[in-house]
């Protein structure tokens, strides 16, 4: 089947001064245009120094989240006991788990990662900022899933829980032995406040680069035996770039 | 575009260096598979722990003494919930942290008066149980001095009993006590008692909030858990049921239960919970604080994330 002709009606690709620039939908256009440099939201080409094992585990720690959501929308189909008395239930319910265990494994190599190299620096305050709190938000994420198996750990964990969340005044509005709330919080709130860091961080990720290495100097003033080539913003990440010969790393 | 950041200097802009090729969403989706592999293999050949909830059945089939026991303390406020206070009742102040008392903040958000919402509601529904309303009327009749010092005699003569066991109580004055508490054992011997806690004011019984305080309120729970090692001193919050991972990442929470001055400490959980939110605001800080923000450069384990591209240099 051909594709159906493109629209001939004006659109946002005509030139500035028909587009009616004044316009929110305009200004929503230039803000989400501008929250990351030009070509540079899916790029084939990364930095040389991004040449290390490290740089895996925030893709894989992605990688399980998407594990985590497909296991646990499929477990939502049977509803919150169905995983108890059938046998395909209990496999994704053990699916779930361990890609939980991968996640939080993953995240935390890639949290370290991040800190062993000041990741940070130039501007990326917010960057870890971020991170660290979708880690904080998975760690309620992981706790109302225990709740809610609906089993003696349930059980156990929420008559202990409480004792914490009460003494803080959390307890108040945040019931753990309330089956009904947890069940909620973690098919629903909890999911949508960690996705929400988690795309916040990304597009941060996206917008200032990967962090150079430690005590590197702008190419562009340093060394004469290795010109720069610079893919500054607005250059098109796939601009013939001659490729820097590194071995090592996930991807070259 | 480069940067100074605080302790840093200028930090040149990334998209400034020479690139290399690097295939994200190639990268993106042989780790997807990766993940999936790993995560049903795990899956097929460890499964996933589910040791059942204990029902309140089986609590009186499994331990009788401990729900009759429990039934006394809770006529006679002696148990965890019936003394608890916020957000349950105000029968107690809490936890502090110093002269700061966030838990009674918020004041009683889920009421719960244990003896009459755990004991003498589920005992008014054996209406043709002649002895048991007999029972419950003698004890709304009585003040509420005479009913506090039936069912304290009654808890004691219990704690004093070869194992507890109601049939071997010295005799005494206990009013009404020992029959409302053999009423309540036999509602949970007949597996209705769950219900009555959980449904009594909705059809959709979805809180058990009632339900698990009275189940904590005995030893039999507690029981079960230490002996798979689930006990806050066994380093329990992080543990789970078998031979599971359970949630290692809690592995910092946990500790300090196991160490003093939390390990003794009547306010452990605020103290505890006060120390943790102050670590994470200070991680999740970092980038600002100084002296933290530049320690991995003393550290040096950059120069291996980075050893190949410091080797070119």
């Amino acid at each position: 089947m051909s594709r159906a002709p493109a629209s001939v009606r004006p659109t946002s690709a005509e030139p500035a001064p028909r587009r009616g620039s004044d316009t929110w939908t305009a200004a929503l256009t230039r803000w989400v245009e501008g929250l990351v440099p030009k070509g540079q939201w899916l790029p084939d080409r990364q930095p040389a120094y991004v040449a290390s094992w490290i740089y895996v585990f925030g893709v894989a720690c992605l990688a399980s989240l998407v594990v985590i959501i497909v296991s646990g929308l499929v477990l939502t189909l049977g509803g919150v006991t169905w995983w108890h008395s059938n046998s395909l239930g209990h496999f994704v319910n053990s699916v779930h788990l361990w890609s939980v265990e991968l996640f939080f494994a993953t995240m935390v190599i890639h949290l370290w990662g991040k800190f062993f190299m000041a990741s940070w620096r130039g501007n990326r305050g917010l960057t870890w900022a971020t991170g660290a709190l979708a880690f904080f938000g998975s760690l309620g994420t992981a706790f109302t899933g225990y709740l809610i198996q609906t089993n003696f750990d349930s059980q156990w964990i929420s008559t202990q829980a409480k004792d914490g969340l009460n003494a803080a005044g959390i307890g108040a509005y945040f019931n753990v032995m309330n089956l009904g709330q947890m069940v909620l919080w973690h098919v629903s709130l909890l999911p949508l406040v960690v996705g929400g860091i988690v795309v916040v961080h990304l597009v941060l990720v996206r917008r200032r680069g990967v962090a150079p290495p430690i005590g590197a100097e702008d190419p562009a003033l340093s060394t004469a035996d290795e010109p720069a080539r610079p893919t500054t913003p607005g250059t098109p990440a796939t601009a013939p770039v001659p490729a820097v010969p590194v071995r090592q790393g996930p991807e070259s | 575009m480069s940067a100074r950041t605080g302790g840093w200097g200028i930090t040149p802009d990334s998209h400034a260096f020479p690139t290399r090729r690097y295939d994200l969403v190639k990268e993106f989706v042989i780790a997807l598979a990766v993940v999936t592999m790993l995560s049903v293999v795990a899956a097929l050949v460890f499964s996933s722990p589910d040791d059942p909830a204990i029902s309140l059945q089986q609590w009186a089939r499994q331990a009788p003494a401990d729900v009759v026991a429990t039934a006394a303390g809770e006529l006679a406020g002696t148990t965890t919930s019936a003394g608890y206070g916020a957000p349950y009742n105000t029968a107690g102040t809490g936890q502090t942290l110093g002269p700061v008392n966030l838990q009674t903040l918020p004041g009683v958000t889920q009421p719960v008066d244990s003896a009459k919402d755990l004991v003498l509601d589920p005992v008014r529904t054996l209406t043709s149980d002649a002895a048991a309303v007999a029972a419950v009327r003698v004890w709304e009749a009585a003040s509420a001095d005479r009913q506090q010092a039936w069912a304290t005699a009654y808890s004691d003569a219990l704690s004093k009993a070869p194992d507890g066991d109601p049939a071997k109580v010295a005799a005494g004055d206990y009013g009404p006590v020992p029959a409302i508490a053999a009423a309540e054992l036999q509602l949970a011997e007949s597996g209705s008692l769950e219900g009555l806690l959980t449904s009594r004011t909705s059809f959709f019984g979805v809180d058990s909030t009632k339900a698990l305080l009275l189940l904590a309120d005995g030893t039999h729970l507690e029981d079960l858990a230490r002996a798979q090692n689930l006990g806050g001193d066994q380093w329990g919050i992080m543990n789970e049921t078998g031979n599971y991972p359970g949630q290692p990442w809690l592995w910092l929470y946990s500790l300090w239960y196991q160490v003093p001055p939390f390990a003794t400490s009547d306010n452990a959980d605020i103290q505890v919970w006060a120390l943790m939110i102050l670590l994470s605001i200070g991680f999740i800080c970092i980038p600002w604080i100084p002296g933290l923000r530049t320690l991995p450069r003393h550290l040096g384990v950059h120069r291996l994330v980075w050893r190949s591209w410091n080797h070119r240099r």
